[in-house]
């Protein structure tokens, strides 16, 4: 009876000092910071269908509380911008929660925020490792290089069997963590690195750089390089030099074999073996109904941005519903800790100690399935967690 | 070796490409001095209007090239004709902000008729694969973008050369006042040349997105490159443009090959090198 | 109007009209009106620095640069890797910041001064371009794409913090704003700037006169840079963040289109141009994410059909000035 009535009372102080004079009764606000215009349009609107979906699909109400959004858009990365903005969805729009984040650097640049107004922050995207240490109240539902690569490399040394191999980055801060996280699971797993190369990020054509790839006629060879157009180039590169995706194992993270890529590199994908967390054609039952609420609302597939921000969502309304609709960030970031649900990838959870995503890597390989070209999982790691915050811990 | 000459060819191919996408840049900036930084939204809009109509109508892709140009050459001339035409008189100032307005309303147009989404094209089969001749790679879409620009750099020269509307280009470019003076309609030789212009940056650009990709930022992402070649060719030469697009697709494809880490720097400092060489360009007048 | 003797005439210039200080007592207001608006005028205040030390090169000397950003980039990156290597002082790092963007300007300045026209234009950008790349291969100094990690700066006399109101932010931006704008308006109505002025106009004339144009040039191309440095640093220590994109290109072309959007040459062009162009793109982008880049360009467009020679230079025609 008194810790019910201490709990009503301290739950009311704190939903009396978290709300300000122009917050509307009951309202739980929510800031999503995306880069909605410019070179990564995309993948934010793609977030920002996961987002609507989860919202249509559930009701925008939780525990009693009323959602609302307010959206603001970086530009593309645009740290002192994305931290403004922050900075005003707290001051301003006094939000409780801030969500959304495609891109490192702006992450990164939030996180500070996130930190001082102690806002519970889901990071829906952006993947580099350290975000999540950068603010207590950062939770992330999406991956992390580390997570992907590092696993990727121990599966091609000892499942694959792949004794040696030439890696290709772009030269820029996430080409750097995936070399680096690549290099270090394939190592240590007995494999050998015979050259590495770093192109640089802003690379219309990759012709050279598969020509001296050729010229070593590696077992394997790795490639990281960002999503939007370089994809298909380099596909098209591989295919004009002869690189047979059959004979030579390509390897490379999901973004090289997304529906548009495939499409314009056509049967030259075939046979490109990637590491992601979420496909499309994952063979899963919920998966199956997602995508076919995703195409009804907004005509095409959904990818990891859209399934980064429906499983956002999804952590936000669960915490919500556990704190019973509280909105400070301590409660909110507690409830999230060990939260674990079934995903449209797989099963998922957010570990405790990291608030960083644990989830289940899948192995693809492109193949023509029913005269289409699609990404087939054929293998899985499960439970991985963020290899790179394990190690530093040590 | 067989990786040099692939280098060489590859860079060659790339070349040209940034020279259709460039040369009506460098003939309606040396003619008229109208600074159009819009140029390469026609480029964008020679892509999608491929893209819409292979995707949408099943056009062959060779046939939506001609359609490519004619589209970009018609909005041009609208542009031209409602907007750019006060803007002769102006500033260079003015110009630029004149035409990045028109560039973010085009970049933003296109985000919002087609989609933030990378565009597939599918070239047609005979385009795929490569022909292998002593050890080296030809792909054959690169052989097709080398015969194409050469064609196109003939037919321009050919123009310029022995038409008599090549005659008043060619006046007006060296002494605007005379040639009025001489009873030469400059302002309708250089909308019939900003067209041209338009419609070849469209072409390339139809050209290009099966090689290099395409989303709505393709019109701010080339404009670099373009107006590097522009300034390293000379403005108004078409033998520039030639020569600057062939130098700095192989410089940029050997600095790659040869050197890595060099990466983008080679085709800056090769600009950077050129201009402080020769400020008027490799070809330029002034 | 008759001229009066040069002197005159000059000092005439730099008397404060009621229009100027009432606009420098408005920049206060937003402490009193707008307090939860003081992050965005910070950068307002930040990105005015800079727009003006452009328009000391373009607006009154002639040069037009596509990579001017190479200097707030580089007082922006020095402020930050001290800050977080050795102590986060403010004010000296801001100083230092400045000064070595100022070393950087020197430098090129030689470069920059025998050049005109688009071969000018496009080295600016080249090195621009160059000083980006190098940056981007050092990531082990600037941190590379994912922006310098672990800047941190103390509280401004050991008093004010840096926080998330922006109160000390704005404050310390819009005094660096004032003073360098007095130095600007010091320099530009002083003898100096009427050469420079010359130069702009006729570059073959001014060495016949016996101006040395070539010492002039670097002179303004140093000062400026070192405004455009304190920028930098200006913007690393209030938001406690620097990243690539402070020497992008990007920043560089938005900063021309601002000076030439308020006007250029006309000292509170890029004042103006930086408060409209940033209240119009937060609103736009506030009521649109994802297509406000239209109404901007259409914004631009619009100015340049009714405003010629920039918003300022649009009010001159319709409301004659002794500007």
């Amino acid at each position: 009876m008194m810790s019910k009535l201490f709990f009503a009372v301290s739950s009311l102080a704190a939903v009396l000092a978290a709300a300000a004079p122009a917050h509307a009764q009951g309202t739980v606000k929510i800031g999503l910071i995306m880069s909605y215009s410019g070179q990564f349009a995309d993948p934010a609107a793609q977030m920002d269908n996961g987002v609507k979906l989860y919202v249509k699909q559930h009701g925008d109400t939780v525990a009693g509380r009323k959602l609302e959004f307010i959206r603001k858009d970086t530009g593309g990365i645009a740290p002192p911008l994305a931290k403004r903005l922050a900075q005003e969805l707290v001051v301003r729009d006094k939000v409780d929660i801030l969500a959304g984040l495609v891109l490192t650097p702006n992450a990164l640049a939030v996180g500070d925020v996130s930190a001082e107004a102690k806002k519970f922050t889901v990071i829906m995207n952006a993947a580099t490792a350290i975000i999540t240490t950068k603010s207590p109240y950062m939770a992330r539902t999406s991956t992390t290089l580390p997570q992907l690569n590092q696993t990727f490399g121990t599966w091609a040394a000892t499942k694959a069997g792949i004794r040696k191999a030439y890696t290709m980055v772009s030269d820029y801060g996430p080409g750097h963590d995936a070399e680096g996280a690549f290099h270090l699971g394939f190592k240590e797993a007995g494999g050998e690195i015979i050259g590495s190369v770093r192109m640089p990020v802003a690379n219309p054509d990759f012709s050279a750089f598969v020509q001296r790839a050729k010229d070593i006629n590696p077992e394997a060879i790795y490639v990281f390089i960002p999503g939007g157009t370089q994809p298909a180039a380099l596909g098209r590169a591989l295919a004009e030099r002869g690189v047979d995706p059959k004979k030579v194992k390509v390897l490379g993270m999901g973004e090289m074999t997304e529906d548009e890529a495939r499409k314009t590199m056509g049967d030259a994908s075939l046979g490109i073996i990637t590491v992601y967390h979420y496909d499309h054609n994952h063979q899963s039952a919920m998966n199956r109904d997602f995508v076919k609420a995703y195409n009804a609302e907004y005509n095409r597939n959904p990818n990891i941005y859209a399934v980064g921000g429906w499983d956002g969502m999804h952590l936000i309304y669960e915490t919500l519903k556990k704190t019973n609709g509280n909105t400070d960030g301590d409660a909110l970031i507690a409830a999230a800790k060990g939260m674990k649900w079934e995903s449209p990838r797989g099963p998922i959870s957010i570990d405790p100690e990291t608030r960083d995503i644990v989830q289940t890597v899948y192995i693809r390989r492109v193949e023509k399935v029913g005269g289409q070209l699609l990404n087939v999982e054929f293998d899985k790691v499960e439970n991985v967690k963020d290899p790179f915050k394990a190690r530093m811990k040590k | 070796m067989a990786g040099f000459f692939g280098v060489l060819f590859d860079g060659f191919a790339y070349g040209m490409l940034l020279f259709l996408l460039s040369v009506g840049l460098s003939v309606t900036l040396g003619m008229m001095n109208f600074i159009n930084l819009a140029h390469c939204s026609f480029g964008m809009l020679g892509g999608y209007v491929t893209v819409t109509l292979m995707e949408r109508l099943g056009w062959p892709f060779l046939a939506t090239l001609p359609a490519a140009f004619v589209a970009a050459a018609a909005l041009s001339m609208v542009l031209e004709r409602l907007l750019f035409r006060r803007a002769y008189r102006a500033g260079e100032l003015d110009q630029c902000l004149l035409t990045i307005g028109v560039v973010f309303m085009s970049v933003a147009s296109a985000a919002y008729i087609w989609g933030t989404v990378q565009q597939p094209v599918q070239l047609p089969d005979y385009f795929s694969g490569s022909l292998v001749f002593l050890g080296v790679n030809f792909a054959y879409y690169r052989l097709f973008l080398i015969a194409t620009a050469l064609a196109v750099t003939a037919l321009l020269v050919a123009g310029l050369e022995w038409t008599r509307f090549g005659a008043q280009v060619r006046a007006a470019v060296d002494n605007q006042r005379m040639s009025r003076g001489l009873g030469i309609d400059v302002d309708r030789a250089f909308a019939i040349t900003f067209a041209l212009g338009s419609g070849l940056a469209g072409f390339g650009g139809s050209l290009a997105i099966a090689m290099v990709g395409l989303d709505p930022d393709f019109a701010f992402a080339y404009l670099i490159y373009v107006l590097i070649v522009v300034s390293v060719g000379g403005l108004a030469s078409i033998g520039g443009s030639f020569a600057a697009a062939a130098v700095l697709g192989i410089s940029d494809m050997a600095g790659k090959y040869y050197v890595p880490q060099l990466g983008s720097f080679l085709i800056y400092l090769v600009m950077v090198g050129v201009l402080m060489w020769r400020p008027a360009g490799l070809f330029g007048r002034r | 109007m008759e001229t009066a003797p040069p002197h005159l005439h000059l000092h005439a210039q730099t008397r404060w009209s009621s229009l100027e200080i009432a606009f420098w007592l408005s920049t206060l207001l937003p402490f009193a009106l707008l307090p939860s608006y003081l992050q965005l005028a910070n950068q307002i205040a930040v990105t005015a620095l800079f727009a003006l030390s452009l328009d000391l090169i373009l607006g009154y000397a002639g040069i037009v640069s596509l990579g001017h950003a190479a200097f707030f980039g580089v007082g922006a990156y020095t402020a930050g890797i001290l800050s977080k290597y050795l102590w986060g002082e403010p004010l000296s790092l801001l100083a230092i910041g400045a000064l070595a963007a100022g070393v950087v300007g020197y430098a090129t300045s030689w470069i920059i001064a025998y050049f005109r026209h688009l071969a000018l234009i496009m080295i600016t950008l080249g090195l621009g371009l160059l000083l980006y790349e190098a940056a981007n291969s050092a990531s082990w100094l600037t941190g590379g794409a994912d922006g310098l990690q672990g800047v941190s700066i103390r509280p401004l006399f050991g008093v004010f913090p840096f926080d998330l109101y922006g109160r000390t932010a704005y404050a310390y931006s819009l005094l660096a704003l004032f003073l360098a704008f007095l130095v600007a308006r010091r320099v530009i109505y002083s003898p100096f700037g009427l050469a420079l002025r010359g130069i702009r106009e006729n570059p073959l004339r001014m060495p016949a006169i016996g101006a040395p144009s070539r010492a002039h040039i670097r002179k303004i191309y140093t000062i400026a840079a070192v405004m455009a440095g304190t920028a930098g640093a200006l913007i690393a220590e209030t938001t406690e963040s620097v990243s690539l994109e402070t020497l992008s290109f990007q920043r560089s072309a938005d900063v021309l289109v601002i000076l030439i959007l308020g006007g250029a040459g006309r000292l509170y062009g890029g004042i103006l141009g930086a408060i409209i162009y940033m209240v119009a793109r937060d609103q736009f982008s506030g009521i649109n994410p994802q297509y406000w880049y239209f109404w901007i360009g259409l914004l631009l467009v619009a100015v340049v059909m009714f405003l010629p020679n920039g918003i300022l230079g649009g009010f001159a025609k319709f409301f004659p000035r002794k500007a």
